[in-house]
């Protein structure tokens, strides 16, 4: 009953989705593309925090990682989309298994201070870089290109037609998550985040695994730069700023961390919220924090986990 | 070329003394706290800015600024513990990390919205304005006067810590908290004291960094922060030594690295962050004072 009550969501969230896609303004698609595309960034960077339970604040590196190489490819060697974003990927999960290295010995503390000053490494190189990055300028004018299936070729330039390349991605992303979360190794991850000692001691490799949930979470964000720099057309060292590190984390906490659907519910909200709010101010960040804070202090089961509670307690009283 | 290389050492030396009067109080405050402070850089920050407009619209000495500014972060730095960190105090970890990571959002965009997001030229110091002759080149002497503040709050601090009634107490509450409260240490005002003291050293950075670093920018904060978590990772988290000897080795390394490879001048920090943590995880001199 319950598990049916999940998939009906799921189709009648896609539908939606689909519909958007074909009826709605500029506007309203590129909010919905927003969304999906920081949905993929939270639910990859979920697997890390909220499945393992390392707090990582350098996953804007992956991100941008993922962006540039887009970027660079389409630049110099091919505008097929789909090469651009395997590269993109590929370029992502190669730096999180470099820097996840260093960073998977130690857990907590040092884990959050390594991955931001790494994130800062990578930032301050796509700064220096000048003659391969464009500096602080960053790269933009980046066209997409048709997809092209050998005999099938589809144009993405108009938003109504990158935006089902997007769908697409969105729902891949939400079904690997899924199966992930299911899988062995999955449960394996729930298991050093409860308790690492005793998973070490039934002979998993607990810092192997850290660093497999690192470099699979850092792919999802290359996924998600690769598709925002697709949808922007630009990029510049700011993606892997560590303020833009703490997105990701926001919407998990804010959707609710141990639950699939938190990032999801975290990043329309976000989005949402941080579109209404600039309307009023430029300074996003501020309110950003103070929504931080309230969480922190309050509300730390996120909108998900507040929500299934509420249930939970009403379903008992009646 | 001798010249050069004497000068590159000297700038590197009077950079680490900026790191490590951040280092020095992100170090104690997790000694004796436990908490990873990440609003640290902001403390910095907000030294400078709030000793800068002191000088500006007070129009009081540079000296009484660098008291001025610092006791007005003392402030902040009870708030924030008293009202925020304590709260969290027994919640999981990240929580705590993302409490101050609150904090540095909220603390930057003020700022911004204080100061305005542009660079604030800084005025020069009534007394050590000038520059004198060392080894054929001209070295401000304000300069000096920080290689010489460093050295002496690292001093303080230790003379504090293992001589003093205070530093008993404080190594009490750091070692072992309930004993320390069994045997009647206030522990909850002590780790408000810790605190905001941490929060003085940071401060006490930022304003002293004023004439130093020429304009005030919003960033300055975040550039000292990640360098002083360089600076702990390879120092060893919780040892003071180990926090001023990476501040001065950090310093150098970004004087030498900026006067060689421009290009690369963070990188070959991380690069050693990155040898650290493969040789000597826990870092040089964790374990050796504390």
């Amino acid at each position: 009953m319950k598990s049916n009550w999940k998939y009906i969501i799921v189709a009648l969230m896609l539908l939606v989705l689909i519909g958007i896609g074909y009826f709605s303004s500029r506007f309203v698609l590129y909010l919905a593309m927003k969304i999906m595309i920081l949905s993929i960034f939270a639910m990859g960077y979920n697997i890390l925090f909220g499945r393992t339970g390392l707090l990582s604040f350098g996953h804007a590196a992956f991100y941008a990682t993922g962006a540039y190489g887009v970027a660079l490819c389409s630049m110099h060697v091919h505008t097929h989309p789909l090469v651009g974003i395997m590269v993109g990927i590929a370029a992502a999960a190669f730096l999180a298994l470099i820097i996840g290295f260093f960073c998977v010995r130690h857990t907590e503390i040092y884990f959050a201070m390594l991955t931001l000053a790494f994130g800062m490494m990578v930032f301050s190189l796509m700064w220096n870089l000048r003659d391969i990055t464009g500096g602080d300028d960053g790269l933009s004018g980046i066209m997409r290109g048709s997809v092209s299936l050998g005999f099938l070729k589809i144009s993405i330039t108009k938003d109504s037609q990158f935006y089902f390349l997007v769908l697409f991605f969105f729902a891949l992303s939400m079904l690997l998550v899924h199966r992930i979360y299911q899988s062995p190794f999955g449960l394996v991850l729930a298991g050093i985040r409860e308790n690492h000692v005793r998973t070490e001691f039934a002979g998993l490799g607990v810092k192997r695994y850290r660093l497999a949930a690192f470099v699979v979470s850092g792919a999802f964000a290359g996924l998600a730069g690769a598709l925002g720099l697709l949808l922007e057309s630009n990029v510049t060292p700011f993606a892997a700023h560590w303020s833009h590190s703490a997105n990701p984390v926001l919407v998990s906490l804010m959707g609710g961390l141990q639950t699939f659907s938190g990032p999801i519910v975290g990043s329309i909200v976000f989005v949402l919220l941080r579109e209404f709010i600039e309307r009023f101010t430029h300074n996003w960040m501020l309110w950003f924090g103070v929504i931080l804070l309230a969480i922190i202090l309050g509300f730390r089961g996120g909108i998900v986990g507040s929500t299934t509670q509420l249930v939970k307690r009403l379903s008992k009283v009646s | 070329m001798m010249e050069s290389l004497v000068h590159v050492c000297l700038a590197g030396i009077s950079a680490g003394m900026f790191i490590w009067l951040v280092a020095s109080g992100l170090t104690l405050i997790f000694g004796v706290l436990r908490v990873l402070n990440f609003a640290h850089g902001s403390f910095y920050m907000l030294g400078a800015y709030l000793c800068y407009t002191c000088l500006k619209f007070l129009g009081i000495d540079f000296w009484l600024g660098v008291i001025v500014g610092p006791l007005a972060v003392c402030v902040v730095g009870y708030v924030m513990e008293r009202y925020l960190l304590r709260q969290v105090y027994d919640l999981e970890l990240p929580y705590q990390l993302l409490l101050t990571f609150a904090v540095v959002l909220i603390a930057d965009e003020l700022v911004k919205i204080i100061w305005g997001a542009g660079s604030i030229g800084s005025p020069t110091v009534p007394g050590l304005a000038g520059s004198v002759q060392i080894v054929g080149r001209n070295f401000p002497v304000y300069n000096i006067f920080i290689m010489v503040i460093g050295p002496l709050v690292a001093l303080a601090l230790w003379a504090l810590l293992e001589k003093s009634w205070w530093g008993r107490i404080i190594r009490a509450a750091a070692s072992d908290r309930e004993m320390a409260a069994a045997i009647g240490v206030r522990v909850p005002s002590l780790y408000t004291g810790v605190f905001v003291f941490g929060a003085w050293l940071s401060a006490l950075g930022g304003a002293l960094a004023v004439p130093y670093v020429g304009l005030l920018t919003t960033g300055m904060g975040e550039a000292v922060i990640i360098n002083a978590f360089v600076v702990v990772v390879i120092g060893g988290l919780g040892s003071l030594k180990g926090a001023f000897l990476g501040a001065l080795f950090i310093g150098l390394l970004n004087s030498f690295g900026t006067r060689f490879i421009p290009a690369l001048d963070m990188f070959l920090t991380f690069i050693l962050m990155g040898v650290v943590l493969l040789w000597r995880p826990q870092g040089f001199f964790a374990g050796v004072d504390r």
